[in-house]
């Protein structure tokens, strides 16, 4: 081991403050503000004291938002709800077609392998609103607008590419020997896909599976031009704290507070497997 | 238990051909050793036979059954691979016991089984282990006795010694005949190891660029190289190649070293007055007294004790080189000038330009073709 300067510590400790200050301050502020009126908020300068309120939660639990300009009816959680609902569909969807397609395109070299899966990839580099309006008028006269359906098979432009991409560079790693070695043992190859592959491959597929739930939820444009009140998701939902009579920041930041706390926890609870995941790839053991 | 055999195969990758019209005949409970550099197409020959490759060309019989469009998991072959290809997730137990899964024994039945190999490996302690915690020697022993387990008829193992060290190889290439044995399995073996080729075949198979070379039992292979690049591949220290003019005289063929002529025993009459190249093993060489017949003067340049031998470098008065063993302990030159004789019946020619043998060495190949 190098010896470390105590200069070279302090500074280094310094560094790594400002980074976590310059992406966590954000998320702190948005935190305080949850639990402050818009008053408070908006009071110049602003102050870190203040008398905390739950008023924001509660009006968004009871779905009831008193404002100045009177009462307005708001059904947050029933965008929470659509959240976790498309997101957690959209990427079982995803796996159930991503996974099988992503063994199909490491292990099979077909005519136009490449062409298909370069394809599939190149939907996350357009830009959605390219894609919008055509979908929006299809999506019309299919009378799929405005459905959890349409929504979902949207959203796997965003699961789906990320999904394939991800879990092939795993099977690739995978080596062909081993899954070999099973097939002449006297296994068939879905055998062998479910009991080598598959587990082998499993730190890749949940991570490309968490990232992909992370992408879903975070969706706007799709779901704001397709989907109505009923179907948003929360980051559509939030939306509607824009009020006649002014944003409503406390709320908003109530909202951010709750619609990020799933993916939050989730990241959390799988940081460690997501990091070794993606960089299993790169690093093989 | 069954033959293999197989008929003009052909395989290319990208228009090259890596495999160009194969044919051999394994008998049943035979052991074929795949011997050649590395290139040559021995571990593609073996994937063919285990079904994870096709051919492009010819076909694959087993038992005198053509196997060539059935998928792997229904030939009934049991393989090692180089790199032992473990399940990783799966423990040493669960690994041995995959061939035996997938023929729907009864869990007591694939208890015994993988219980009475590991035993035969002599890995019956580290069966609870995931590959990651077995040292390389398990590890082999576990791929072998994965491809064991099954019983299979025919058995491919692809260089298994390769990745595990000097000792354990030497272990090995010990026991290995042993067990190959108890099988009775038809075994092709995949080899870069001349030792471990003469050692485990009942015949081998010489392969380079994707054909096989030779075909024979070890001591024709070593005795009666078909070409100037077999006679290299075998033998420790390497063979002596020099080359000659053949010319004759009234007592037969001879060539001129050291200005002597030196006189072959062999039907060489074709080689006369062609441009050869003379094989000479360093055992079919002895130092002599001066006055002995077609005594070849040599300086001796250096001499390396080599265990069960002691091996000179000696340079001819033309300056070439030639390696000379004689059994340790037994007297010879350390330095200065000394005569050499050559065993004539041992001495081979090979024509210079194509490389091949001259004389018998076309009859015997084609006779061990067919011997089985």
């Amino acid at each position: 081991m190098e010896h470390t300067s105590t200069l070279e510590r302090v500074l280094r400790g310094a560094a790594l403050a400002l980074v976590v200050i310059f992406f966590m301050f954000p998320l702190f502020w948005i935190f305080m503000m949850s639990f402050q009126t818009n008053e408070t908020i908006l009071r110049i300068p602003p102050s870190i004291v203040f008398e905390p309120t739950l008023s924001n939660y509660a009006a968004l639990i009871t779905g009831r938002l008193e404002t100045a300009a009177g009462t307005l009816e708001i059904n947050f959680l029933r965008t929470l709800w659509n959240s976790v609902f498309l997101s957690v569909t959209s990427v079982a969807v995803a796996l159930l077609l991503g996974v099988p397609a992503a063994y199909a395109f490491a292990r099979h070299k077909f005519r136009g392998s490449e062409d298909i899966a370069f394809t599939l990839l190149s939907f996350r580099f357009a830009p959605p609103l390219l894609v919008l309006l055509p979908l929006t008028i299809y999506f019309q006269q299919l009378g799929l607008s405005n459905t959890y359906f349409g929504l979902v098979w949207v959203y796997q432009l965003i699961c789906l590419p990320l999904i394939l991409w991800i879990v092939r560079g795993y099977f690739e790693d995978i080596s062909a020997d081993v899954e070999y070695a099973y097939r002449i043992a006297g296994h068939s190859w879905f055998a062998t896909f479910r009991k080598i592959a598959l587990p082998l491959a499993g730190p890749g597929i949940a991570a490309a599976g968490l990232l992909a739930f992370i992408f879903a939820w975070n969706n706007f444009v799709f779901a704001l031009v397709l989907a109505s009140a009923d179907k948003q998701p929360v980051t559509v939902g939030a939306l509607a704290f824009v009020t006649a009579s002014g944003i409503q920041y406390g709320q908003i930041a109530a909202a951010i507070v709750l619609s990020i706390t799933p993916t939050l926890a989730l990241a959390l609870y799988a940081q460690r497997y997501l990091v070794e995941g993606l960089s299993l790839g790169a690093v093989k053991g | 238990m069954a033959t293999l055999e197989l008929k003009n195969i052909v395989k290319r990758y990208k228009g090259q051909a890596v495999l160009d019209d194969v044919t051999l005949k394994v008998a049943d409970g035979e052991t074929v050793v795949l011997f050649g550099p590395s290139g040559a197409g021995k571990t593609v020959l073996l994937r063919l036979i285990a079904g994870v490759v096709d051919p492009d060309e010819g076909a694959i019989l087993i038992g005198g059954e053509d196997v060539t469009d059935v998928d792997a998991e229904y030939r009934g072959v049991g393989m090692a691979f180089q790199n032992f290809a473990l399940f990783p997730h799966m423990s040493a137990f669960d690994n041995i016991a995959t061939p035996l899964e997938a023929r729907r024994q009864a869990p007591g039945a694939i208890k015994a089984g993988v219980e009475s190999v590991a035993k035969l490996l002599k890995i019956d302690h580290v069966l609870s282990h995931k590959p990651r915690a077995l040292s390389n020697g398990q590890k082999q022993r576990t791929a072998l006795g994965r491809a064991l387990a099954g019983s299979p008829p025919v058995l491919l193992l692809d260089d298994p010694l390769r990745n595990v060290d000097a000792k354990l190889r030497f272990e090995m290439r010990l026991e290995l005949p042993r067990l190959l044995d108890t099988q009775g399995a038809t075994v092709v073996y995949v080899t870069q190891d001349y030792k471990e080729a003469m050692a485990l075949g009942d015949r081998i198979a010489v392969m380079s660029q994707g054909r096989i070379r030779q075909l024979g039992t070890p001591e024709q292979i070593y005795l009666e190289p078909a070409t100037i690049e077999i006679a290299r591949l075998f033998g420790d220290p390497t063979i002596n190649l020099l080359d000659v003019k053949p010319a004759k005289d009234g007592r037969g063929v001879y060539v001129g070293l050291s200005n002597v002529q030196v006189h072959l025993a062999g039907p060489f009459e074709q080689a006369v007055g062609r441009d050869c190249v003379i094989g000479l093993r360093p055992e079919a060489l002895s130092f002599v007294r001066a006055d002995a017949p077609a005594a070849v003067p040599v300086t001796v340049e250096a001499e390396t004790p080599l265990n069960e031998k002691t091996v000179t470098l000696v340079r001819t008065v033309r300056g070439r080189e030639i390696l000379v063993s004689r059994p340790a302990g037994t007297p010879g030159p350390v330095s200065g000038n000394a005569h050499i004789a050559v065993n004539p019946k041992s001495a081979l020619l090979f024509d210079r330009a194509t490389g091949d043998r001259i004389g018998a060495n076309k009859v015997v190949a084609l006779k061990s073709g067919e011997a089985a």
